[in-house]
């Protein structure tokens, strides 16, 4: 610490500054905005104001936040429930085989969202491929069409976010100890108890940063509904694109945004609180031998294995 | 495992990845398709891929992308390499906290990332365009550089360092002759996920970009909202080939770099 070092003052002087200046600096702003006054002239006017947020109790934006978070939550919920048992698989499968499984999830990851949401048309338009299974299937006798509608929204956000479910996934079931299992299958424990009571606890961590991968961007992303939904559909990040680009209301749209800002919160609690656990968790069994030596007891406060583990993962393909 | 649920398994597997691939494939198969506006299959043609060449304005979209991109993942990976190296090598006030805000980075909505740089630009008077993009691209992607390089550094031995800086290396050699060649997969991987991430941006790029300065993906966008075109799945087809090479490039790079 005596010896002066110009690298590490000037390497911690220019990160700092860039953060400051275009991540703390533009957050204070918004934040700053959505207590200020819609401008004539300008965009805002420097009037103090809480009525920005007593808008957003205003019925029809409280059914675009019901709709986005009902639309978010499902999607949500389809993506664990195809994901888990898909990395599980994975996680499983044979070591050598295991980085091919993957690099075939990472690819899309890696594709054009844009191209892939585009794709969907041509799956699901009236007489597209969807229409067409079914129809020699004899499910339907005329073509239909999926397009433009709430459960094309939900494709495409399922579709488009699947692989950030299934990465972090991936990442903590792989970190799993199997040998906890077969402990508790040796104690007499069911394949289901054994998975509901060692595998699902232990792998919350990754379960909690797949959700929140899928359900933060699902609610703002609003190219989906634009090109899959049509005219009626709308999510958070539309109003909000509305709010700023159309309607020119910026305090408002910011307002809207400190929703997904605290939902983000909340959610980063809930990881911190579940891989606390299964810190505590494994630090209880290492002491009681149940899990083997040389595993680090810190092993689910690892963030890195979790919640940016998925968009990183794409660096690592 | 029983052999049903072994068969199960394999069912899921399957069935995923067509569920992922099938899309594009079929995308892909459409753009050499002679039809305009049916899905039937009207025999082989490549006009499609010459209409996409003479498109003008998608053309220069692309190429400010790529110079957009390239600048963006060059600064994100060297300010997002010092970054991991400060809150890895160093102990100073306010360490914990840039950690943290990495990390907060790294999940933030981009939405959100794309209104609050939208807001600070016009503040200081700043006009919209190539300038703008790049400085919302380098942040964008600065987290995830620097998360990537993090994980690369926790496994490898501090005491290499140490051992260069006792023998008289000063912080800047010890980082350019141990630290950097040590972590050199880990940078080369953050380099490609932030030109991917600056490539595929709607979001971010949707409120930082002014009429001046067009990216592609907001000119797909565009051409995307009016529907199906033979040429958009052309477009596809040829970034989709793109996205492969360069995924199969980082493989065999960070292989060979690990032997």
């Amino acid at each position: 610490m005596t010896r002066r070092r110009p690298f590490r003052t000037a390497s911690i002087a220019v990160v700092w500054l860039w953060l400051g200046l275009f991540a703390l600096l533009p957050n204070l702003g918004l934040l700053l905005v959505t207590f200020l006054e819609r401008g004539e002239s300008d965009f805002v006017s420097l009037v103090f104001t809480w009525d920005n947020y007593a808008r957003l109790a205003d019925p029809v934006f409280v059914r675009i936040l019901g709709e986005s978070l009902w639309l978010a939550a499902a999607s949500t919920l389809v993506c664990l429930l195809i994901g888990y048992p898909f990395a599980y698989a994975v996680a499983t499968a044979r070591r050598g085989l295991r980085p091919w499984l993957l690099l075939l999830v990472v690819i899309p990851f890696w594709t054009n969202s844009l191209i892939r949401t585009y794709a969907l048309i041509i799956i699901l338009k009236s007489q597209g491929i969807a229409s067409n299974v079914l129809m020699a299937l004899g499910l339907v006798s005329e073509p239909v069409s999926f397009m433009y509608g709430e459960f094309a929204v939900f494709t495409g956000l399922t579709y488009t976010l699947l692989p950030f479910m299934i990465l972090p996934l991936y990442a903590s079931i792989e970190k799993l100890d199997k040998r906890l299992l077969d402990a508790a299958k040796d104690l007499g424990a069911s394949s289901l108890r054994a998975f509901w009571h060692v595998t699902l606890p232990l792998t919350l961590p990754g379960i909690v940063a797949g959700c929140m991968l899928v359900f933060l961007p699902s609610l703002g992303c609003f190219y989906i509904p634009e090109i899959l939904g049509g005219a009626k559909s709308m999510l958070i990040g539309n109003f909000i694109k509305n709010q700023f680009l159309v309607a020119r209301d910026w305090p408002l749209g910011a307002a809207a945004s400190t929703i997904m800002t605290a939902l983000l919160v909340l959610m980063i609690i809930g990881y911190w609180l579940s891989s606390r656990r299964v810190a505590l968790r494994e630090r209880k069994g290492a002491d009681t031998g149940a899990a083997t030596a040389g595993r680090t007891p810190d092993g689910g406060h690892d963030m890195t294995h979790g919640a940016d583990g998925a968009r990183r993962a794409r660096g690592r393909a | 495992m029983t052999l049903r649920l072994r068969t199960l398994r394999t069912w899921l597997v399957w069935l995923v990845y067509a569920f992922l691939y099938v899309p594009i494939l079929v995308v892909i198969v459409y753009s050499f398709n002679d039809a305009r506006y049916t899905t039937e299959w009207k025999g082989f043609t490549l006009k499609w891929y010459s209409a996409l060449a003479a498109n003008g304005p998608l053309v220069d979209a692309a190429l400010n992308s790529l110079s957009v991109a390239t600048l963006a993942a060059t600064i994100a990976t060297v300010l997002g390499t010092l970054a991991a190296i400060c809150i890895r090598r160093y102990r100073f006030p306010g360490r914990k906290v840039l950690h943290g805000c990495i990390y907060v980075l790294t999940v933030s909505p981009d939405i959100v990332m794309g209104i609050s740089l939208l807001i600070f630009f016009i503040a200081m008077g700043v006009q919209l365009g190539f300038w703008t993009l790049l400085a919302a691209h380098v942040t964008l992607a600065l987290p995830f550089v620097t998360v990537t390089v993090l994980a690369r550094l926790a496994e490898f031995d501090e005491q290499l360092i140490e051992a260069a800086r006792d023998l008289g290396a000063s912080e800047w050699r010890a980082f350019r002759h141990v630290l950097l060649p040590l972590a050199a997969p880990a940078v080369a991987a953050g380099w490609l996920l932030s030109f991917t991430l600056s490539m595929d941006d709607v979001l971010v790029s949707f409120f930082v970009t002014g009429p001046t300065f067009e990216v592609l993906p907001l000119r797909v966008y565009s051409m995307v909202r009016l529907g199906v075109k033979p040429d958009i799945n052309a477009l596809s087809a040829v970034m989709f080939t793109l996205t492969i090479v360069l995924v199969l490039l980082a493989q065999t790079l960070t292989r060979t770099r690990r032997k």
